[in-house]
This record gives structure tokens, C-alpha cells and sequence, in this order.
């Protein structure tokens, strides 16, 4: 009597189907088109200066509504076409860059900051001062984010400062909401335990231990947070209430864009509108997969 | 074989990764038989392979997994050549099967009464009335009092016992010839225990069904069980009936199972536990996959797997030590040199 | 059980008086509050006036009272742009966000769970990818712009669809798909990801041994199950639609409530803002509320858990 392995037939070598739409994205998982957008996003915005053929905020009113280069009218001194005072869309959308990465930046790093410090403040320390940050956060959650931000820019008026301010203002509570619950499991952690009985003062042990635990999550929520962000300040400069003219900002020039759209001036709405799409989805696509990687627990994010 | 009821030859059943890279052998070379009226009792450690055998007989294994060799012969039929559909006329009809967490294996949202009439709704077309009326006349065939009031409630009302008993009455509506229990008393009170296994028994023998107790519990098998079927790494190591086997095991896992086993008329120290742990499926090594934590082990058996000799009729062993020659040796334990193995 | 109700009812009371105290905080302590309050272009005897009417020389929470009272006797001031009381405005436009807010809804539900039922039954499928797509999509694009583009194509290009206002269904379908694109994508994640656990359940294991036909097994047993936290979002969503439209309704010039808060902004009309940013919070706190003490009489488990 011999034993011999049953050779594997075909059926069962044969690949499980596998989600094709999302390896398109992704190199070996890793998400490599949106951060190489980012990344250029980031350059333009860096480098503005040198890369803008014209002043985004002069324009000659001899040549507004011009279209983009490629169609009838345009030319390719203004290469994706000018608006209704004549100013060059390229140029508006490369400075558009810097305003969308410093408010975008800026609001996710403010609020992370304060949402990251009163999570753990609040997880850790429990009692009054939990209750408080608790009961402020939920209902600042309750309200949208967008009809907030509203009602703080009608106050206090839009100006670049002004918008970080209250998307910083307005996000904290996420980040806080999350860190909070990691510390409330950390807390009962061995080595959170140990440095407690060891005697270390509160402030040591939410420094050393705890904080850089919740960074991996923080910083997911970072990235996942900044395609919101962006959203919002867009949202509110096509409102009106976010940064002011004349400074480009890319919600604004869709605002703008608007009144020619009835009359088939497609290119001061489609552009602007990519290039938010394309960081709002490279950002979002990011924060997926860091999501994943650094920890699966936080697929409930 | 062909008055069986259940005969399993050579049955494998492997897990397949996505990218077809790692093969899980959960199910390998099994074969085991089961006349009707028998209990049969399969033992083994988590991660043996005896729940995944359970659910290849009933052709329920997830996306990952299939069964890539050997025959399950049900009433003549061969099950694994059946279509989904057939497979479907198959389950909860003909053979069934009781899960072992019982609050889990209830749908909270629905009534007893309906789950409990359902199967008979779905494979006997019985009207919804006729259904609960029958699923009524279950409930009392479980021994649970006042069935007309149970049948309306809801999962979470009822003990752990009773939910036990519902699962059983759903395994039964349709009568079928083959019931399948997976750890079934695992989750339940000792006390309720042994009145759910009697309970078990009655109804085999009110309806000559036959039983596959899958259990890590060896007094649940003493008990219950006529035959024993000993899993390891996803192969058969050892069957027969259970007396035998107990008082004369001959595979060294058998022996180390009972040898675990703490006896109140006994003096011992220490508890025995089996050094080491359960192989990975994916990775089974060349020779004999309990080899490494076998006391009795020899060079052949880390070479070369044992096919599975017959002793007796009716009791095997996957073992080189049971191999015939070698049989009277291994009563006595003594590891044997290469020159002795036939 | 009624334990659970009075402790509920509690916390969104808390949470109403907070969020009242954000919004006079806010509004009082920024500057000049009168500039805000009083329409531009007062004179100046009338804004000391106005100062003492509002009680500004007062302490702060004699102001914080006056504030809260006022909305109690439905005194959200007057608009400056109207001439009209606010909520009198207010609840004029509500009727059209209700509307535009329900058509969205509505077909959030049928494209986002149908979706998700179908990129759970079938993971790793062509529908699961499409789904993911959509959904990402849906969750990331900025509302105005998927409004103006779909301005771009059915009213300028195709001149199928009228581009703003509000009339019959041709002026309702664009505003509700670009409403409702977004709450599709996250009620089809919130269904797929609830499907796909209930899937894993033992239930629905004991479901297939029972030899029930799969449709059986998803349309029944798994369905209601899953569907649970989806209706509850949906609930919940409905409400938070009917506020954040200002997008759509600006975009589209549809005369919901959204626009209202939108003009108020523009115009610098505060009242208007206000009344818009209070009752919409109000709003989301009780309809969080409800819906609660909904699930804790529908569901079975919690019901005779007393």
C-alpha cells in the first residue's frame, strides 16, 4: 500500500476572481498615481511663481472668455483659455494649488493637533473634563460641518486665516472622537498599567506612551480628512464665504465660472473641478490604503 | 459498503489561496462509513479538519475551498458529482446538520415557529399553517413545555438549552436519515448536557436516524457513539468501534487523547498534555504529520506517511506501527529499528 | 427600558442647550455683534437702540436668556432682505428642501442598497469594483461641481433639462441626483459592509444547511438583518439632507431652505443665517433622538430587555 498526494486538478489552482477596477490604482498595493498627484500638486504649488505664465489676479478685459487652446478662438497664449475679466486659467489654477494645499494642510494639521491633544486629554483623564469634550463633540458633529462653517465665516467674515481657522475649528472634533476611543483601549494596556504603578505623572504617561500609539490612526484620519477638507473649503469659496476674490481659489473660480456656463464657457467650470476631483480622490485613495496597512482595526473609520 | 448509508473514500477537500499560492490540505484521504441508526464519533483537536469534513459532506465549503479528490457515497448517490440545486434537495431534508452555538444559529429577527417551519416549507411545499402547526408538534417532540407559547417567541427568550433543542427540531422537521452534530453540547451548562444527549438519543432511535458526532469531548464519545473516527491534520488516524478503540488504541495520538484524560480513581501529579502543536495544513511535512510529537516515533515515520492499515474488520489505523508485522510490537510501545518495518 | 428613554431624551436635551450656547457664543463674543444684528446701513440712534433691545449692555447670560426665550416664543427676528419674520421665511421654503430632500433620498436608497446587496453577494465580482468605484466617486466629488457639469451637459448641451428653479419633475431630476449621489455611495458601503457581516454569521449558515434556495437565504434571512443599520443612517441622513443642500439648491437655484441660508449670507442678512443654522442643528439632534427610541422599540432584543 503506498500513499500517494492527490495531485491538485485544475479547479483547484485555478485564481479566485479578484477585484480588477482597484489593482489598476495600485503597484504591488501600494497607491502609487495618487501620491505621485499629490506629490505634483504639491510641486506646482511649491513653485508657482515659476511655473504660471501670467499674474492670476491681473486680467485684460480685451481678452475675456477666451476658450482653451485646442478650440476655436483660443490661442496658445492662453492655454486653457481665460474668464470673464480676462485673467489666464492656468495661471489661476497653478496659484489655485497653494491655496488649496496651505488651507488644505493647514486645517487637517490645526484640527488634527487639537482633536489629537483633547482625545487623549479626554480618554485619558475621564471623569468632568471627559463628559465635557464628550457632550461638545457630539454635538458639534450633529451640526453638518458645512452648514457650520457657514455660520462661523457669515461672523466672522472669509479671508484665507479666517477659513483655516474654522475648518481647524470645525474637524477637531473627528480626530478628537477617534483618539478617544483608542485611548480608552489603551488605557488598560499592560504597558500603560506598568507606567502608572511605576508612578509616572499623568502628563509623562500621555506623552510618552499614549500619544505616539494613536498616531497611526491620526495620521489615517489625516489623510482621509483632507479630501474633506478640501471639499469644504471649495465648497465655501463657491459660496462665497471662503477665500475672497481676488485670490485664486479653485471653488471660487467655478463660482465664477458658473455665469458663463449658460452660454457654453465649459472650461472655467470643467477645469477647476478636475483639479479638485483629482486631489480630493488621490488624497481619499491614499488614506484607504494607509487605512489598511497600518492598522485593520480601523476599517471602521 | 453498498448497504451503507454514508460511505466517505478517499475524500480531500483543500483550501486554495487567491493567488492559488498556498493550498491548505483541510481534508485529506479520508474514508469512513456509517450504517443507518449508528452514531458515529469524530475526535479531534481545533484545526483537525473534522468541522471542515462536516461541511464538504454537505458540500457547504466557503469560496476558498473544494474538494479536489475521492467519493461521498449518501444512499447509493454520489454526492460530490450533485448540482448546487441537488445538493439543495439534499440539505436539511436528507441530511442535517446542528451547529454549535445555538443563540448564534437562530436568526434574531424572526420567531421560532417560523424557522422552525420553514424547512418543512421549503422542501415538503407545506402551506404556512400546516407548517406551524407541525413546527408545534416539533417544539413538543424536543421536550419543551407549552410549545403554542414558544412557538411566537423570539430567540433571546429562551435558555441556552432550549435554543439547543429549537435547533434540534429544526434539524429534525424534515426527517432526514442523517443528522450531523457539530459540537453540539459545547456551549451548553454540563447539567443540560446530558439531558441534550439523551434527548438525542431518543429521537435516533424514534426515527433510526444515524448520528456523526463531531466533539473533542472523548466521555461525549463513550457515551454516545458506536463507531470512532480520530482526525489529525485533516487525516483519519484511527476508527473503529469505540469500545476497541478505548481499551486498545493503537494509533500513539489515540493513546496520548485518552492518555489526557484526568480520572478521579487515579493518582497523578501533573495533567498530561501532548508536547508541541498541530502542524500548519499548508505546510504538512514529508512524513507521518503527527511524527514530530509522537513519542514513538522512528525514521520511517518522518519519511514516509502511513497509508491506513486494516487490523481488524471494521478498525484501522494510519500508523506504521500498525502495519502488519509490526502489530504485536506496537501493543508494547517499543519504538522498532528500520530493519524490523516491512 | 424607560430607564434608556429618560437617559436618551436627556443627553439630546444637553445637546440642544450646548449647541444654543455655540451659536450665542459665537454670534456675541465676536467683535461688534451689532454689526451682524442690524441691518447695514442703520442710523446710529437706532442701533443703540437696537443695542439695548437686545439687551447688549447686559450681562451675559441675561443676554444668553433673552437669546433662548425669544426662540420660545417664535421670535427668530426679521429679515433684513424680506422685511419678513425669519421663520415665517423659513418655513415657507422648507416644503421644497422636504421635497428635493425626499426624491434624493429616495434615490440614494435604490441605487445605493441594491448595490451594496449585490457587491456583498458577489465580492471581488465586477459589481463589487463598480460599487467601489461609485461609491468613491460619489464620496469624494464636491457637490457643485457634479451639479455644474451635469448643468453642462443635459441643459447646455443636450437642452434636455431646464437648469434651475423649480416646476415638475424635469427640474427635479438633476438636483436630486446630485444630492443623492453622495448618500448613495455611503448607504451602499454602510449595506455592503452590513451585509457582509451578516453573511458571516452563523445563522445564515444554518440557513444553507437548512437547504433553503439561496435567494431565500439573502432576500430573508440576511436582508433584514443587514438592511437594520441602513434604515437607521437613512433615518438620520434624511434630515442631514435637507441641510446641507445649500449646495445643490444654490447650484441649481432650487428655493429650498439651502438657498435661503445662502442668501443670507450673501445678502448679510444674520437673522436669516441663524434661524437656517438653529433649527438645522435642532433638527439633527431630535431626529438622532427619534430614531433611537425607534430602534429600541422595534428591535426584539432590546424591547423585552427591561
Amino acid at each position: 500500500m503506498t500513499v500517494t498526494t492527490p495531485p491538485l486538478d485544475a479547479a483547484a489552482t485555478a485564481a479566485a476572481p479578484a477585484g480588477r477596477t482597484y489593482k489598476l490604482w495600485r503597484l504591488n498595493g501600494f497607491p502609487l498615481i495618487p501620491v505621485l498627484i499629490l506629490l505634483f500638486i504639491a510641486l506646482v504649488a511649491i513653485f508657482a511663481d515659476f511655473l504660471a505664465p501670467y499674474d492670476p489676479q491681473i486680467g485684460s478685459l480685451a481678452r475675456r472668455f477666451r476658450p482653451p487652446a485646442w478650440e476655436t478662438g483660443g490661442s496658445m497664449a492662453h492655454l486653457l483659455g481665460t474668464d470673464h475679466v480676462g485673467r489666464d486659467v492656468l495661471s489661476r489654477l497653478i496659484f489655485g494649488a497653494r491655496v488649496s494645499m496651505i488651507v488644505g494642510l493647514t486645517a487637517v494639521l490645526v484640527a488634527g493637533g487639537i482633536g489629537t491633544l483633547l482625545g487623549i486629554v479626554s480618554g485619558y483623564l475621564g471623569g468632568w473634563v471627559d463628559q465635557v469634550v464628550m457632550r461638545v463633540t457630539d454635538t458639534w458633529l450633529a451640526l453638518p460641518a458645512l452648514t457650520f462653517a457657514i455660520f462661523l465665516a457669515a461672523i466672522v467674515g472669509p479671508s484665507e486665516f479666517n477659513i483655516i481657522a474654522i475648518l481647524g475649528g470645525i474637524y477637531w472634533t473627528r480626530y478628537a472622537r477617534v483618539v478617544r476611543s483608542e485611548v480608552l483601549s489603551l488605557k488598560q494596556r499592560e504597558f500603560v498599567r506598568l507606567a502608572v504603578v511605576a508612578g509616572c505623572s499623568k502628563s509623562l504617561i500621555m506623552r510618552r506612551h499614549i500619544l505616539p500609539n494613536v498616531i497611526n490612526s491620526a495620521v489615517v484620519l489625516a489623510t482621509l480628512m483632507l479630501g474633506v477638507v478640501i471639499v469644504t473649503e471649495a465648497s465655501l469659496s463657491f459660496l462665497g464665504v471662503g477665500v475672497p476674490p481676488p485670490k485664486p481659489a479653485w471653488g471660487l473660480m467655478m463660482a465664477d465660472g458658473k455665469k458663463g456656463l449658460m452660454v457654453g464657457y465649459w472650461w472655467l467650470t470643467v477645469f477647476p473641478g478636475i483639479c479638485i476631483m483629482l486631489m480630493v480622490l488621490s488624497a481619499n485613495l491614499l488614506g484607504d490604503w494607509l487605512r489598511v496597512k497600518l492598522d485593520p482595526q480601523l476599517r471602521q473609520l | 459498503m453498498a448497504n451503507k448509508l454514508l460511505s466517505l473514500e478517499n475524500l480531500s477537500a483543500h483550501y486554495v489561496s487567491q493567488q492559488g499560492t498556498r493550498v491548505v490540505r483541510a481534508v485529506d484521504e479520508v474514508t469512513l462509513s456509517l450504517d443507518a441508526g449508528e452514531t458515529l464519533g469524530i475526535v479531534g483537536e481545533s484545526g483537525s479538519g473534522k468541522s471542515t469534513l462536516a461541511l464538504t459532506m454537505l458540500r457547504l465549503l466557503p469560496q476558498a475551498g473544494r474538494i479536489v479528490g475521492g467519493r461521498m457515497m449518501f444512499e447509493g448517490e454520489n454526492l460530490v458529482d450533485k448540482s448546487e440545486a441537488e445538493m439543495r434537495q439534499v440539505r436539511g431534508k436528507r441530511i442535517a446538520m446542528i451547529l454549535q452555538d445555538p443563540m448564534a444559529s437562530l436568526n434574531p429577527l424572526f420567531n421560532i415557529g417560523d424557522q422552525v417551519g420553514e424547512p418543512l416549507r421549503v422542501h415538503e411545499g407545506a402551506s404556512r399553517s400546516s407548517a406551524w402547526q407541525r413546527a408545534i408538534e416539533l417544539i413538543r417532540s424536543v421536550r419543551i413545555a407549552s410549545p403554542q407559547t414558544r412557538v411566537t417567541q423570539f430567540p433571546h427568550e429562551m435558555s441556552g438549552g432550549m435554543r439547543q433543542r429549537i435547533v434540534g427540531a429544526i434539524g429534525m422537521s424534515c426527517e432526514p436519515r442523517l443528522l450531523i452534530a457539530d459540537e453540539p453540547t459545547t456551549s451548553l451548562d454540563l447539567t443540560i448536557q446530558a439531558q441534550y444527549l439523551d434527548l438525542l438519543r431518543e429521537l435516533q432511535r424514534a426515527h433510526g436516524l444515524a448520528l456523526i458526532f463531531i466533539t473533542h469531548n472523548l466521555g461525549i464519545v463513550a457515551k454516545m457513539c458506536d463507531q470512532l473516527a480520530v482526525m489529525y491534520a485533516g487525516r483519519v488516524v484511527e476508527q473503529g468501534p469505540v469500545s476497541r478503540v478505548f481499551s486498545r488504541p493503537l494509533h500513539p495520538y489515540t493513546k496520548a487523547l485518552l492518555g489526557s484524560i484526568p480520572r478521579m480513581t487515579e493518582e497523578r501529579e501533573q495533567l498530561t498534555a501532548i508536547d508541541g502543536q498541530p502542524p500548519d495544513l499548508a505546510a504538512l511535512p514529508a512524513g507521518c504529520a503527527f511524527a514530530a510529537r509522537c513519542p514513538d516515533a522512528f525514521d520511517r515515520c518522518h519519511v514516509e506517511a502511513p497509508p491506513e492499515f486494516s487490523v481488524e474488520p471494521g478498525r484501522s489505523a494510519r500508523c506504521w506501527l500498525a502495519a502488519p508485522g509490526v502489530h504485536r510490537a506496537a501493543e508494547q510501545s517499543i519504538p522498532l529499528s528500520r530493519s524490523a518495518a516491512s | 427600558m424607560k430607564q434608556f428613554i429618560a437617559r436618551r431624551i436627556g443627553y439630546s436635551l444637553l445637546s440642544l442647550f450646548l449647541l444654543s450656547v455655540t451659536i450665542f457664543l459665537f454670534v456675541r463674543v465676536t467683535g461688534d455683534p451689532m454689526t451682524l444684528l442690524v441691518e447695514p446701513g442703520a442710523r446710529p440712534e437706532d442701533i443703540e437702540n437696537m443695542r439695548h433691545q437686545f439687551g447688549l449692555d447686559q450681562p451675559l447670560w441675561v443676554q444668553y436668556w433673552l437669546f433662548v426665550s425669544s426662540f420660545f416664543t417664535g421670535d427668530l427676528g426679521q429679515s433684513f432682505y424680506y422685511r419678513t419674520p425669519v421663520l415665517e421665511l423659513y418655513f415657507q421654503r422648507l416644503p421644497n428642501s422636504l421635497l428635493l430632500a425626499a426624491v434624493a433620498m429616495a434615490l440614494s436608497l435604490v441605487i445605493g442598497i441594491p448595490s451594496g446587496i449585490l457587491a456583498a453577494v458577489r465580492v471581488g465580482g465586477f459589481w463589487d469594483g463598480f460599487g467601489k468605484t461609485f461609491a468613491l466617486l460619489g464620496l469624494s466629488l464636491p457637490q457643485f461641481w457634479v451639479g455644474l457639469v451635469l448643468i453642462l451637459f443635459f441643459s447646455v448641451y443636450l437642452g434636455w433639462l431646464p437648469s434651475s428653479g423649480s416646476g415638475g419633475i424635469a427640474h427635479l431630476l438633476m438636483p436630486a441626483f446630485t444630492l443623492g449621489w453622495y448618500f448613495a455611495a455611503a448607504h451602499m458601503r454602510l449595506t455592503r459592509s452590513s451585509m457582509l457581516e451578516v453573511l458571516g454569521s452563523e445563522y445564515i449558515k444554518l440557513a444553507r444547511l437548512k437547504g433553503l434556495p439561496e435567494a431565500l437565504v439573502i432576500g430573508k434571512h440576511a436582508l433584514k438583518n443587514a438592511l437594520i443599520p441602513v434604515i437607521t443612517l437613512a433615518g438620520i441622513n434624511l434630515v442631514v439632507m435637507i441641510n446641507v443642500a445649500v449646495v445643490v439648491e444654490t447650484v441649481f437655484a432650487w428655493p429650498g431652505i439651502g438657498r435661503l441660508l445662502y442668501e443670507g449670507v450673501t445678502f448679510r442678512d444674520f437673522p436669516v443665517v441663524q434661524c437656517v443654522v438653529v433649527i438645522g442643528g435642532s433638527m439633527i439632534i431630535l431626529v438622532n433622538l427619534l430614531v433611537d427610541l425607534l430602534y429600541a422599540i422595534i428591535d426584539p432584543r432590546i424591547r423585552l430587555e427591561s
